[in-house]
């Protein structure tokens, strides 16, 4: 566990640079990563970002196929909004923990 | 008489009958099991099967044997559950009433989901093991392959025994070193995931495996559809895999019954509580298991380790008691590494696996996260632990519930 400032604030990161707080984030935080990431953000970039923080906090694990099927975005979207590896892009972004499996 | 229904006899449904009727006077509780299957399998035996290091008839026993005494068992498919009547609808249109309802039945493959997937290839040069006839066409199809690109593939989480496929890549490498045709092979692992491991310390210690077994790792990848005609596997941002082979793990999905009996989520797994094993549904329905939506691994350790919490939350809420008992995620699994070596991994929701001794604090005989022969002996007697011990409901010497932080290496671990 490490501390970064990211758009002036100070924020608990992994070494990955994922946030270990979401509660931490705000949305300057969010475009601040996504700056580092090479995504500019628009409406339906933040509508992903909202709709991913919503089903961290309900303790819902998130995949590519909840994403795909929650009308928000289709999946072929996502790949457009956040390419390459959709999901961890847009978690790292969102401030909420990488998907991970068991090991 | 009241009735405690229990739908499934896989691990899980299997175990709790067994518990339950050792807890609730017969004269009271009426205990009945609900599986159309006439056979139970020893899923974990599925990885070894394609490699021959186990033979079909030994993984394959039949369901009723293992059903206790005073347990009623029905033999034919679950249509769908009226949580509303507190009924269960069979196949064959006849009724079950139940006071207290456990869903145990657990998740399968379901390789339609992925186009291209179940065409006319499936079982010749597109495999799964995660079934008895998967494993067993499989282990044909190696006897004879001469060799080439073969892939090694999870198409979306979660799935079963998440280590499964990668202790598929490993076996491999074992596989045709012994045949003396590792050169002719060439293994790549394609996961949904960042990387084969996922966790910071897990990575650490075991990145190695995967460059010292000359395996490729493709992460990221999710699959849109596989192209049967030019051997490809293709993701939904247009990365390409090709194969000559295609070992895959289709997507995982509980069974049909639970979208027919209007609850469940997008595959079909019930949603619960993740301490206490109530579902969100209805109070008086519980489950366990693969069936569960819960973020713990879906795993036949898992199961044990939820069943003994769950009998007494059941025993709880007969007596109008508050659900006190909470499971806390633990796993316990082996990892089979190729040349008789294995690793072992013990976590649970918060703590991710770290280094250390098991199960005995200091001086093991298991080591964890490491690879030790030891390690792939306790695999292998996992096999007759699973006939004598789990689904027998009886409880493994030194092995707890919740899991133990004594005996680990915890100062390194970051929390996960
Ligand atoms: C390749 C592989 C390797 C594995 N390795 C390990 C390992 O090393 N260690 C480990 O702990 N676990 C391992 N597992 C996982 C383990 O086998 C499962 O997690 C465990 O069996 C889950 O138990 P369950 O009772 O929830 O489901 P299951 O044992 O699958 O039982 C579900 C039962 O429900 C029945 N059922 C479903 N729908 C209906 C219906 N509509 N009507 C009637 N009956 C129905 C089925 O017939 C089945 O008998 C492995 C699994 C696989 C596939």
């Amino acid at each position: 566990m490490s501390e970064k400032t990211i758009a002036g604030f100070c924020i608990d990161c992994n070494e990955q640079g994922y946030l270990t707080n979401p509660d931490q984030w705000n949305k300057e935080i969010g475009l601040a990563i996504a700056k580092e990431e090479n995504i500019e953000m628009t409406d339906k970039h933040w509508e992903v970002i909202d709709y991913l923080r919503e089903q961290c906090a309900q303790e819902v694990a998130i995949t590519i196929r909840k994403v795909g099927k929650s009308g928000v975005v289709t999946i072929k979207e996502f790949y457009q909004l956040f390419p390459n590896g959709p999901l961890k892009t847009a978690s790292k972004i969102a401030g909420i923990p990488k998907p991970v499996s068991c090991i | 008489m009241k009735q405690i229904l229990i739908l499934g006899a896989g691990t899980a449904g299997t175990m709790m009958s067994n518990h339950l009727r050792k807890s609730l006077p017969s004269d009271q509780w009426n205990i009945t099991i609900i599986d159309h299957q006439e056979y139970h399998f020893y899923q974990p035996g599925y990885l070894f099967l394609p490699f021959g290091i186990y033979q079909p008839e030994q993984l394959k026993r039949t369901v009723a044997e293992f059903i206790p005494k005073g347990v009623e068992l029905i033999q034919e498919k679950i249509h769908r559950i009226d949580k509303d009547s507190n009924t269960i609808v069979l196949q064959n249109k006849q009724n079950v009433k139940y006071d207290i309802l456990v869903i145990a039945t657990g998740c399968d493959i379901a390789p339609s989901e992925i186009e291209g997937m179940e065409g006319e290839q499936w079982h010749k040069s597109i495999f799964d093991f995660y079934t008895f006839n998967g494993a067993k066409n499989l282990r044909d199809k190696l006897k004879s392959w001469e060799g080439g690109k073969l892939v090694v593939h999870i198409c979306e989480m979660p799935i079963k025994c998440p280590v499964a496929p990668l202790e598929f890549a490993f076996l491999s490498d074992s596989f045709f070193t012994n045949k003396k045709m590792r050169d002719k092979v060439d293994i790549t692992y394609v996961t949904p995931m960042s990387g084969a491991f996922t966790k910071p310390v897990a990575t650490k210690e075991l990145d190695y495996l995967l460059k010292q077994k000359n395996i490729n790792v493709v992460a990221d990848f999710n699959i849109e559809c596989v192209d049967t005609e030019n051997h490809k596997i293709i993701d939904y941002g247009g990365k390409e895999v090709e194969y000559d082979l295609l070992v895959t793990v289709p997507t995982n999905m509980g069974d049909e019954l639970i979208a027919r009996s209007g609850f469940g989520d997008d595959l079909n797994y019930v949603p619960t509580d993740k301490e206490t094993l109530q579902s969100k549904v209805k109070e008086n329905i519980f489950v366990i298991g693969d069936a569960t939506d819960l973020p713990a691994s879906k795993a036949g350790s898992v199961a044990h380790f939820q069943a003994e919490i769950l009998l007494k939350n059941i025993l709880s809420f007969i007596k109008g008691k508050p659900l006190t008992e909470k499971f806390d995620g633990h796993s316990n699994c082996f990892i089979e590494t190729g040349n008789d070596k294995a690793l072992l991994i013990d976590f649970n929701y918060t703590q991710e696996p770290v280094k250390g001794t098991f199960p005995i604090p200091g001086i093991g005989p298991l080591k964890l996260l490491e690879e030790t022969r030891m390690n792939h002996l306790g695999k292998l007697a996992f096999k007759w632990i699973y006939w004598n011990i789990l689904i027998k409901g009886r409880p493994i010497p030194f092995v707890s519930n919740h899991m133990k932080i004594a005996g680990k290496d915890i100062q390194k671990a970051e929390t996960v």
